[in-house]
């Protein structure tokens, strides 16, 4: 359920963030190696899980999970884990977790539904499973109930939602509820899911998972969940890219893509997918786009190897042709571009802009009437590059 | 006639003073759109190239009779602005801003249903209606007045689905830019009821992209209460699914979402769709011969 720009956060920092609001948990620790998990089972009395800290789901079906029953074990788990990664994302820590008696298992989520503006609030007595999946196949255990951003959540729709749970479960998780939309106000997140949410045998309701996604938008009034990103893997490209505000997505294609606008530059790799090409990239300036902005663009851009061509599609609202022809030609001074630029230039001062690309007649540049034929012309010189 | 916006639309700017404000307001103006006020807390009494600044919203209805805002005020302020512009009585509300953070747009549209105001954005690059008014960013020089509605969820792609229609001599009655966040103000399903009332309006174009689910309530509004014709363009085909593209609203999960199941529901309804951006011009070319 994707909302948005967002923060996905590892487990441990949701975790940290339920303490905060108390949503109660299973004592855990992080670990950074497999000797730091050794001494976390150790504290921990032996009996512990230990997680992989990533920000992919599926963990217990792909290995990210060893359960084991002593601190020996623990640290030869955590080697493996850190050693192989998960899914192809590195692993930096594990979580280490005591392990817990569990009479029961549920599902509970509050997340932002854009189809009808509000929050919505889903409690399954279906622990462990896709939530998707328990509604295709289990609609009857599943309840769910839209929340009024204004009202918040109200006593009677946590009662609702945790009714159809186990009878000792439900004050708990009704809490539970309460607290996770507390946490959902208070951190500006899109997402609180907690899969599973478990009854042990003693009675008391805990989360032993956590799923945050927060609005990054709203990170300039969370200072402390912004840091919270320096723990996540970047390939060094994309960290280039996000310093600079572009939004750069790589892809495994041969067309280096640049343009303007969301929806232009998604569009600009649909057409060159339709030419018989893949992109490389989706790279977005973004709107008044300066001559600086389109030199590290397109720096980023050729910095991808597997790049054999390069589209350059801009549609100037505010975006003002002749930086962008600027751009290009200040770059080009400063590195070598072994590869075309296919570049197409409209709205505003466009003509301006095409005639400073024509003047400087720079051998790499390739200049192009429409979208489509860019399209085309970008296509064809990657094929013959390759 | 348009829809939203006409002669008759005085126009508020909230965030006047600041460089875009300044600058879009005068490009508004030079388009020919009646732009009477201005807002900036604590610049009362100052003026923009002529146009009056007052501290609040009300104040510029009450003197100005302006019945629209226009947003250009950073993102930390932008859902009190709504929320301002809307409690003065506007009519309408374009909010340009983007990077609001969604939680306060949850609030803002929520609490918009008990109001008269139609919000549009944020996120967005506003509306124009050619030869009439433009309120926000559009380019009104490649716009022409004639009989196409357009509503999207994109900017540059907007501009340049635009300027194929506009190439092939074919004018725009409206073209309003809902915007790309996930929650926001009017959808294509508020916008395509005003266009099949509208009786300067005879197509209308959709330009949808993946995420989300507002093209397929579309394609069920059309089906049911839509009798003109329907041209839809959708971006993000070659998009892989879990990235997001730049856009707050555009990501893919799963199999819902898709760029293709988006174009499957809008042709199951009866709107064409076509494959780039100049297939959408031509096809519409070809419903307005057909019609007339």
């Amino acid at each position: 359920m994707g909302q948005g720009s967002a923060v996905d956060l590892y487990e441990h920092q949701g975790k940290e963030l339920f303490a905060r609001h108390g949503i109660p948990l299973a004592e855990g620790i992080v670990a950074f190696s497999a000797e730091e998990a050794a001494q976390a089972a150790e504290k921990l009395g032996g009996r512990v899980a230990v997680k992989a800290q990533v920000q992919v789901g599926g963990r217990g079906k792909g290995g990210g999970i060893a359960l084991v029953a002593s601190a020996e074990e623990a640290r030869t788990a955590a080697q493996r884990i850190l050693s192989e990664g998960f899914r192809g994302t590195p692993v930096t820590r594990v979580l280490v977790e005591a392990l817990v008696d569990i009479a029961d298992e549920f599902y509970a989520a509050i997340t932002l539904d854009r189809s009808v503006q509000r929050y919505l609030a889903m409690v399954s007595s279906q622990g462990g499973m896709d939530i998707e999946e328990v509604a295709r196949t289990k609609p009857e255990a599943l309840r769910r109930t839209a929340i009024d951003p204004i009202l918040g959540l109200k006593p009677f729709q946590s009662r609702y939602l945790a009714g159809h749970l186990p009878e000792p479960a439900r004050e708990g998780a009704g809490r539970v509820l309460a607290a996770m939309f507390d946490l959902l106000g208070a951190e500006d997140a899109t997402l609180v899911e907690i899969n599973p949410l478990v009854l042990l045998k003693d009675g008391r309701v805990l989360a032993l998972d956590a799923k945050v996604t927060v609005d990054d938008n709203a990170l300039y009034r969370h200072p402390e969940i912004a840091e919270l990103r320096s723990a996540f893997p970047v390939d060094p490209t994309q960290a280039m890219a996000n310093e600079k505000g572009l939004q750069y997505v790589k892809l495994d294609g041969e067309v280096g893509i640049i343009g303007n606008g969301a929806g232009l530059v998604m569009s600009t790799l649909d057409v060159v997918t339709q030419a018989g090409g893949r992109p490389a990239n989706f790279l977005d300036v973004g709107g008044g786009a300066s001559a600086d902005l389109m030199a590290t663009s397109l720096e980023v851009v050729l910095s991808d190897p597997a790049v054999r061509s390069v589209l350059v599609n801009i549609f100037g609202g505010i975006t003002r042709g002749e930086l962008v022809a600027q751009g290009i030609l200040e770059v080009l001074q400063r590195v070598e571009a072994n590869v075309p630029i296919v570049v197409r230039l409209d709205g505003t001062n466009a003509e301006e802009g095409r005639r400073i690309l024509r003047e400087a007649a720079h051998p790499a540049i390739v200049p192009a009437a429409t979208m489509l034929e860019a399209a085309r012309r970008a296509v064809e010189l990657a094929h013959q590059e390759a | 006639m348009a829809v939203l916006i006409d002669e008759r639309t005085r126009v508020v700017v909230q965030g006047i003073t600041g460089k875009e404000g300044t600058f879009h307001t005068l490009r508004n103006r030079a388009y020919g759109t009646n732009m009477v006020a201005g807002v900036t807390p604590g610049k009362a009494g100052q003026s923009v190239d002529g146009i009056p600044v007052f501290d609040t919203v009300a104040e510029a209805v009450e003197q100005t009779g302006a019945n629209t805002s226009l947003i250009l005020v950073p993102a930390r302020f932008a859902a009190d602005a709504v929320e301002e512009a809307a409690l003065a009585g506007a009519a309408l509300i374009a909010c340009v801003t983007e990077g609001v953070p969604i939680q306060d747009m949850a609030t803002v549209v929520n609490y918009l249903r008990g109001t008269a105001s139609v919000l549009i954005g944020p996120n967005c690059p506003g509306l124009i209606s050619p030869g009439k008014a433009n309120v926000g960013i559009i380019p009104g020089e490649i716009c022409a007045p004639g009989p196409v509605g357009l509503i999207s969820r994109s900017g540059t792609l907007t501009y340049q689905i635009v300027h194929e229609l506009t190439q092939r001599r074919i004018g725009q009655s409206t073209c309003i830019g809902m915007g790309g966040d996930p929650i926001h103000g009017i959808g294509f399903v508020e916008a395509l009821e005003r266009f099949e009332a509208d009786p300067e309006t005879q197509a209308v174009v959709l330009i949808g992209e993946i995420g989300g689910d507002d093209e397929e309530q579309a394609a069920r509004f059309v089906s049911e209460h839509v009798t003109k014709p329907v041209v839809a363009y959708v971006a993000g085909f070659a998009a892989p699914p879990g990235k997001r593209m730049g856009h707050a609203g555009a990501i893919v999960t799963g199999s819902t979402g898709t760029a293709q199941a988006k174009a499957e529901a809008l042709e199951a309804a009866g709107v064409q769709v076509g494959r780039n951006p100049a297939e959408v011009a031509e096809l519409v070319q070809d419903r307005l011969a057909k019609a007339g």
